[in-house]
């Protein structure tokens, strides 16, 4: 069996989770092994009618009114408890902040290696995967050995497909062995999001900023540029380095991926941690003063010269189009 | 406080990487060596809470011999003290890291007393596992919080906070002794400073040779993604390439 672990919002899997389903459900069908989905959460069962095409025959609900809220060490040890119970020959988790730690939790209590990041799993003997490195700069081929293949997928390795429609999942409560130590950590308090801003991850166009603006003030035009059209400004990380903004704006490695419509990359080189955060925009639009810069070959569109001469006459100009 | 901070040499790699010929290793002739910048973030944070609230901090690699440079700069920044895991500079995995790890606290622990708190980065730059610092956590049986970007210190435990997927902020309070692993942004570092440096160069640092672990490794090999090279269309040089440019956003459907 291979078991797929899903984390679901408002009733149905989420964006990795679905790609770890269907990165599950190829194996499934090249293993012939049975394709199972664990979840957990109060409304854990109810998305099995959203499961209906994923090819996923059994879901197990892990139930316990203790993890009304996430609990990473507890989730851990209940997923364990299933695998005991379930023999799978792999466990399939999205790479997403909880689906990593609650496989790395698995991997802790049982002792067994967890292959983070993989683009691509094959079965054989051993079974072999493809992940990534440097957040993607690098890709590693490696061998996975174990009676559990304890695996994470990589994001946007796949595209989210659909299997045959119509299979029906069967829901099975899983009751875990949880003590009170194995609840001393999680979470006990929240605080809000700040409301109406564009958030980085999610903008439809992202104005970025690098070492060529050259101050803080220096912003003022991007900013400008951004909220004309509708988006957010982004940083590379000289700019939070010397503390022109906040380490919140920052795109990359090491802050966020985004995947606007449009990346606006004003002054940025283009140092491979920086293009891994932006590399699924849609477009890039470079503007700089070294037509050879790495963002620059790796752009859609470039206008070559001083970014501070170029975007008050692209302000302009979109005013005047308005 | 007393507090450990784990980081990990790796090359500073900027731009194209380039392989050793056996597709091994990543070909460092022409690069630096640095630590991640959530480590970055662990080292500062470990010695402001110490200036804040008094305590000591340390801070461990395992690595080959050259790593002691990231120790020192680590000490540059006002790190006490260094502990080195010194291997022949073969690639550890997780599993085996976050055990040497744990043997060494252990043995330092059984003279010194506990240390109250261990950072470590989410994920190395590298080989990014995201697991050591739970694998320490389990070892130790100490509660963990991952991905952490801002620490309180309260009197009987760690106020941890990380961002939530949905936006906003999740807190998880935990007892001490923990282990927080932390991303870029928990705090913004300083720069060391020469008298810094030259305490730093100084400073013991304890070496320990840990047994190195039996079995084949999981790396089969390495290589470079195939990037698709994309053909830019160059839009002009100067503000004259404005209406040019407005041109894309009308074709994207961004400019009305």
């Amino acid at each position: 069996m291979i078991l797929v672990v899903v984390e679901h919002e408002d009733g149905a899997p989420d964006r990795l989770s679905s790609e770890a389903l269907t990165i599950g459900r190829a194996l499934a069908e090249t293993t012939g092994e049975p394709l199972h989905a664990v979840a957990w959460g109060p409304a854990a069962a109810t998305i099995a009618g959203t499961l209906a095409t994923t090819g996923v025959a059994v879901l197990h609900a892990i139930e316990d009114p203790r993890l009304a809220d996430y609990a990473p060490e507890a989730i851990g040890k209940s997923i364990v408890g299933l695998i005991e119970r379930e023999r799978p020959v792999a466990v399939i988790g999205p790479s997403s902040d909880r689906g990593a730690e609650v496989m790395a939790h698995v991997g802790a209590r049982t002792g067994m290696p967890l292959t983070a990041n993989c683009t691509e799993i094959r079965p054989g003997e051993p079974w072999q995967v493809t992940r990534q490195r440097w957040g993607g700069s690098l890709l590693e081929e490696a061998r996975v050995d174990g009676p559990v293949r304890l695996l994470t997928v990589a994001p946007h390795a796949v595209e989210p497909a659909d299997g045959p429609a119509g299979t029906s999942v069967t829901v099975q409560s899983f009751a875990p062995e949880l003590t009170d130590r194995d609840l001393r950590v999680r979470i006990t308090s929240r605080v809000p999001a700040e409301v109406g801003r564009v958030s980085l991850a999610d903008a439809r166009v992202v104005v970025g900023g690098g070492r060529g603006v050259g101050s803080a003030e220096g912003f003022a035009q991007l900013d400008e540029l951004a909220a004309l059209l509708g988006g957010t400004v982004g940083v590379s990380r000289v700019v939070t380095s010397a503390g022109w903004r906040p380490h919140a704006q920052q795109v990359g490695q090491t802050g966020t991926r985004i995947a606007p419509d449009l990346y606006i990359a004003c002054g940025i080189s283009g140092a491979i941690q920086h293009i891994v955060g932006c590399r699924a925009s849609k477009a890039i639009l470079a503007i700089n003063t070294d037509r050879d810069a790495p963002m620059v070959t790796r752009a859609t569109y470039a206008v070559i010269g001083d970014l501070h001469a170029i975007l008050p006459a692209i302000i302009a100009e979109v005013r005047a189009a308005q | 406080m007393n507090i450990l901070v784990c980081v990990k040499r790796v090359p500073a790699t900027a731009g194209k990487i380039t392989l050793t010929p056996d597709e091994q290793e990543i070909d460092t002739r022409y690069l630096g060596f640095t630590v991640s910048p959530h480590e970055e973030c662990a080292v500062e944070e470990a010695v402001r809470i110490v200036e804040a609230q008094g305590g000591a901090s340390t801070v461990l690699t395992l690595g080959p011999a050259e790593s002691a440079d990231q120790l020192r700069e680590a000490m540059a920044i006002g790190i006490d003290r260094a502990i080195h895991l010194e291997t022949d500079g073969g690639e550890w995995s997780a599993i085996d890291t976050a055990a040497a790890i744990a043997a060494a606290v252990r043995d330092r622990e059984a003279t010194d007393g506990p240390f109250d708190l261990i950072l470590l980065g989410n994920e190395a730059a590298d080989t990014g596992d995201y697991q050591v610092g739970i694998r320490l956590a389990q070892a130790l049986d100490r509660p963990v919080v991952s991905g952490v970007k801002a620490i309180e210190v309260r009197d009987d435990g760690i106020a941890a906070r990380r961002e939530a997927t949905s936006g906003g902020w999740e807190v998880y309070d935990i007892p001490r002794p923990a282990v927080v692993s932390v991303r870029e942004g928990l705090n913004l570092p300083r720069y060391p400073s020469v008298p810094g440096r030259l305490r730093a160069r100084k400073k013991e640092i304890e070496r320990v040779v840990p047994v190195r672990p039996a079995g084949a490794p999981a790396k089969i090999r390495l290589r470079v993604p195939v990037e698709q090279e994309s053909a830019v269309e160059i839009l002009g040089e100067g503000p004259e390439a404005a209406p040019r440019v407005v041109e894309v956003l009308r074709r994207l459907g961004i400019v009305a």
